[in-house]
Parts: structure tokens; sequence; C-alpha cells
């Protein structure tokens, strides 16, 4: 099952990923970090996520660690 | 069995979070960089020449030896390291103001006395670190700390087109600008990075990459308004390509 | 150079000298940009260091220069660079970062006559420059003045050693008479043993994680614990390294104190002096960084007058003067640049002092 691993830690609420998941998969989450800002969250219920990786090309704090694909 | 496809590469610092404010491009640079070091397998026989900005701290994410140089000293640091050790692999990640301003002459003497080095440069038009001030690629009409009325002829002079002088200087082997505006975009930059980094290893003397790149804080911009700044009023100006590839050439 | 067969010595300028030595010290890299008084040690490498496949190169300016002397002592190279006064301004910068990154970089520093362009005449006037620095922050640089050329030689040998001993960088503190001046002296072979940087030099992290040689240190907290470890080294090379040289210090009634060419004429002064059955003694630190403090104030217990001669506007008086700290009257013989004051003319301000 392809998906995303996104490390809370490392998240800064940028939300670029957000945009290039071409599956909408990614969204505003409840989670905040220090600073208040609410993380980015994957959701994948249907598994339609298509391992492409541009969401971890994008992600400019490494917070998307690993992309595995079918 | 789901294969992965992507991970934090062997040549990036474990369990270190990047300091860069959110949504600024440093991250992505500093990223394929360390991701061309594993790929080229040269983690082990690489120094870096850091230099001073918000590149400094290049050397706390990538897992290399470093040498930290004065503002704008970064190639001349890396000239004495390259000269002393021919057979590692030396590089610097510097910003446009230590590259272009401060460091004009280092950069611009080390790609005429074709050092075997490779150079990455950030080019956001601004002096991110201080704050957000004039800078040697500012653009025109530009408002920043230090222009506050938008960069004018009268004051300020132009910007300088990095890639374009260094592509000039003889012993230049590969020059090129590249933009991390899109997927596609970032896939070309670290294309060019990895060419950089090649002829060095080839001998072929002095590679160079300008990284079009964002700074959300300072221009006051969301992550996304910063992508659409470099596309819509950096890119025109200065234009992506490969100014200069000596490898093509022959 | 002009070599004698029959006792092996060599009739050489101070320049030459001192790049002949650096070469016998094994130096691996040169870095330089001309200037008078010094060009001939950069003229003299050009040569020899390509002969030899060492790395030699033309900078384009000395804030290169000084920090590709930087790169190259950060992989554990022994490296220099030489230069003169204005010059040496450039690299003030540098040397501020050499000492915060521990970097065992040799600086040739060859004074003429300044402020500004100044002039291409002999000077002393960079004491201050040397010692006190004009790099930013608490920090101390290792120098070293020698007085003849044969001391041009085994004091270049010392730089090498001292740096890479204390991982600091050291200076070559001669003027501009010393550089153009020929003298026999014999070279020998590199007297010190060769020191292991492998726990510090950046090689590649070969099977371990990557080494940074910095000195950001963004919290106040890691710039004290760093400061004071620092301070602690230098306190070492105080204990262990401070060198001087004195005669006929025992029973002097005034003792002349002068560093580098000028100590020659006011050595032959103090025979003059002494021959005439005056009381004096002659007191020369061979190290301006660590300077002899502790020996100038014991001298001070005893001996009520101190004549400092210098080629400058009187620089080195400043620490003779602290390290007497009042127990003695201090006096000064200076030309402001180019000779020395004269035998005669030193011997009249001792009878008259």
């Amino acid at each position: 099952m392809s998906h995303i691993v996104i490390d809370e830690n490392r998240c800064k609420a940028c939300y670029l990923c957000i945009d290039e998941c071409p599956k909408k998969l990614i969204k505003i989450g409840e989670k905040t970090n220090n600073l208040g800002a609410h993380l980015a969250e994957f959701n994948d219920p249907n598994h339609e996520c298509l391992g492409c990786a541009m969401c971890a090309t994008r992600c400019p704090d490494l917070a998307i660690t690993a992309v595995y694909k079918d | 069995m789901a294969t992965q496809v992507f991970k934090i590469a062997d040549s990036f610092r474990k369990d270190v979070k990047y300091s860069f404010c959110p949504g600024c491009d440093h991250g992505v640079a500093i990223r394929l960089v360390a991701e061309v070091l594993d790929e080229l397998g040269l983690r082990e026989k690489t120094i870096l020449a850091a230099s001073i900005g918000c590149s400094v701290t290049a050397y706390d994410f990538l897992n290399v030896d470093s040498i930290e140089a004065p503002h704008g000293r970064a190639l001349a640091e890396a000239t004495g390291v390259k000269r002393a050790r021919p057979d590692k692999f030396v590089f610097t990640y510097q910003g446009d103001g230590d590259f272009a301003s401060i460091g004009l002459a280092e950069s611009m003497h080390a790609a005429l006395r074709g050092e075997n080095l490779s150079a990455i440069c950030i080019n956001n038009t601004t002096y991110g670190m201080t704050g957000g001030q004039l800078g040697p690629t500012t653009l025109l009409g530009q408002v920043t700390t230090t222009s506050p009325t938008g960069r004018n002829i009268e004051y300020y002079g132009y910007p300088i087109k990095i890639a374009e002088h260094i592509a000039l200087c003889d012993g230049t082997a590969f020059s090129a600008r590249v933009s991390l505006d899109t997927i596609a975009n970032i896939r070309k930059a670290k294309q060019a990075i990895k060419k950089a980094f090649e002829v060095q290893i080839k001998g072929l003397g002095f590679g160079f990459v300008e990284i079009l790149s964002t700074c959300p804080t300072n221009w006051k911009m969301t992550p996304q308004q910063a992508h659409e700044r470099v596309r819509n009023e950096m890119m025109p100006i200065f234009k992506p390509g490969i100014y200069k590839d000596v490898t093509a050439e022959s | 150079m002009v070599e004698c067969l029959t006792n092996k010595k060599v009739l050489t300028k101070g320049n030459y000298a001192i790049a002949q030595a650096a070469i016998n010290a094994g130096v691996e890299c040169y870095f330089g940009y001309p200037i008078t008084p010094q060009s001939e040690i950069g003229e003299f490498m050009s040569g020899k260091m390509q002969e030899l496949k060492r790395a030699y190169v033309s900078a384009e300016s000395e804030l290169a220069a000084i920090n590709m002397a930087i790169g190259a002592c950060s992989t554990g190279a022994k490296a220099m660079t030489s230069s003169s006064s204005c010059a040496v301004a450039l690299m003030q910068e540098g040397l501020s970062y050499a000492t915060s990154d521990q970097l065992p970089i040799v600086l040739i520093s060859v004074m003429r006559g300044g402020p500004g362009l100044g002039n291409i005449y002999p000077s002393q006037g960079d004491y201050f420059q040397a010692t006190k620095g004009g790099g930013n922050g608490d920090y101390k640089l290792i120098v070293l003045a020698p007085s003849t050329v044969q001391e041009c030689v085994d004091l270049t040998y010392k730089a090498f050693y001292l740096a890479h001993k204390y991982r600091n960088p050291t200076v070559l503190l001669a003027d501009g008479l010393l550089g153009q001046m020929m003298e026999p002296v014999t070279f020998g072979e590199y007297p010190y043993p060769e020191i292991d940087n492998s726990d510090w030099a950046l090689t590649g992290a070969k099977g371990r994680d990557g080494r940074v040689i910095r000195s950001y240190a963004p919290l106040a907290e890691n710039q004290c614990v760093f400061l004071n470890k620092l301070f602690e080294k230098y306190k070492k090379i105080e204990e262990n390294e401070t060198e001087w040289e004195e005669i006929g210090t025992d029973d002097a009634d005034i003792i002349l104190v002068s560093f580098g060419s000028t100590s020659r004429n006011v050595k032959t002064a103090v025979k003059q002096c002494r021959e005439q059955g005056l009381k004096v003694g002659f007191f020369r630190p061979i190290t301006l960084y660590p300077f002899p403090n502790k020996r100038l104030y014991e001298l001070s217990q005893k001996t009520k007058k101190f004549l400092c001669v210098e080629v400058n506007m009187g620089q080195m008086i400043n620490d003779v003067k602290l390290a007497i700290n009042g127990n003695a009257k201090v006096e000064l013989l200076n030309r402001p640049v180019g000779a020395p004051p004269n035998v005669d003319e030193i011997v009249e301000k001792t009878m008259r002092f």
C-alpha cells in the first residue's frame, strides 16, 4: 500500500505539500506544533496514494521522511 | 510489498531538524545536495566550505567534514582545501550576498583559475539572516529594509546575473541557474547539482549552480506566494538554464 | 643564495632564508599576494613549490590568501602565507577566525612603514597589529621576532612547530631590514617533531560523522565555555614558550629593551657602554606573545631604569611598562620609521638616562 510518513516534529506548517498532492490526500490537521500552527496530516482512507513522492520533493523541512510505493 | 521511494539521505545528519523559517527553499536545496552526495558516493571524501548568512547552517545538516568561512571567503577556503587535498571532493554552499557581493572576487577568481571545485549559490534576492536588506540580486523595484521605496537605479544600480558571469570565466566547466518553484524544476535542479559535482570529479574545472530560492519571511509572503514570485518576477530576469557545460561541447 | 662549500653556510637575504626554511619545515601550501618588502618570499615559493609538486596559489588578494591558508590548515596540512603591514591589515579577519577555528596558520609579516600605504622602509610599527591584533574578539597570536637572518631560519622552523603544537596562528614578525639584508646562515634540518592532527583535521568523514571546524556559537553559554578553554591554552603557551635573550642584566643599573632588527644596534651599544665601565644590560624579547612579563618584573626588582629602543612611536614600551608595573623608570628612544637609531645615539641616550 503506497503511503507517506510525516514527522510531526519536523513539520512547520507551511502547507506546500498540500498543493502538490495530485490526490489531495494531505490536509491541515487538528494537531498543532509548539507555535500553535496546525500540522499537515496525511489521510488516505481509500488507498489512493500513488507513492509519487511529489509531497516529499516539495517539503522544505524533510518532514515527509519516507514515501512507500506499491 | 511497498518499496521505499523516498528517504532521508545518508549524507544528512541523523535526528537533526532544519532551523530555517517555514517554507524556506534552503531546506530543499540542502536536501538535494545530500541526495546527490549519496548518489555519487561522495560523503566520506567530502569537505564543505560553509559561508555566512542562513547558508552557514549547512554544516549542521550535512553529515560531512566542514569548515566555516568568513563572509565571502568560502571559495578561497575551498581553494586551500582542494589544493592541499586534491583527492577530496570540495564544495561550497553560499548565499547570493556571500557569493556575489562580498565574495565576488573570491568566487570569480576560483572560476577563473579553473579550480576543481563545486559551488552552490542560493539566490533569494535579499540578505535573509540579517532581516531582508538589499543585496546584489535584489530586483529593480523590489522593496527591502534598505530600499524602502524599491530598488532604483539612481541609488542602487543593477542586480547581478551570477550564472551568466560565471559562465564567462574560462576555468568554468559548468554553470547553470535553476529554480525550485515546481516539482519538475526541483528535479532539474538536482540534475544540475549532480553535473556541477561531476565536473569536479572528472577534473574539468569549476562547477556552479545558482538556485532561485524563496525567503517567505523577509518577502512577507506565504510560501505559496513566494513560489509565485519566483516564477513571475525572478525567472523572467534570472532565466533558468545551462549557461556553460564543457561536457556538452565536447 | 650563495653557498659556501667549505663551511656549509649560505649567504642569503632574509626573505629567501624564511622561504627556504619553510620549505625545509615541510610546508605543503603557500598562498600569497605581492607586497614590498617581502615579495621575494612569494617569488621563491612560486618556483620551488611547483618544482616540489606542492601547492602554490597567487591569490587574488590578501583576504583570499589568508583564507586559502585557513582552508589548507583545516585539512591538517602545513600551510603559510606572507605579507606586509597594510596588507597584513587585510588578514585580520582571517586571523581572528583562525584562532577561533584553532588552525595552525603560519604568517610571515615583514613590516614596512605605516600607517596607510606609508612606505617600504623598515619599521616596527606593527608590533600592536601582531601582538594585540586587529581582528575581532578575544584572541592571541603567537609572535616570534627574529633579529638576524639566521634567526629568520630558526624561528620559521619554530613558527611551524608552535603553530601545530598549539593549533594557533603564529606570526614571524620580521621587518624590511631583515627581509632585504644578506647574511650567512646554516639551514640544517627541521629540528622539531611532527604533530599528530588525526583527531581534528578534516579528511572526509570516512566511517564517522562529519567534523565541523567553526567559530559560530549562537548561544552565549557555548561561547563562554569555548573562550575559557582557549585562554587555558594561552596560559599554557605563556608558561612554556616565552623566550628572550638577556646579557649583563645581573648587575645592571639600566637595561636596554628592544626586539627584532633594532636590537642589533642596541646590543653593540650595550657592549660599548660596558667597555666604558657603565653597568648596562641588554634584554630582547624573542616571543612578543607570549611576552616575557615575569622576567622583566623580576629584573625591575633590582634595576630601576629601562630604556626601550624601537622603530615606531613607542609600542612595545607599553608591554614593558605593564610588566614592570611601576617598579622602575621606563623611557623610549625611537625612530618613527626607517633605519634603527645608530649605536652612538643609543650610547649617548643611555648615558644621559
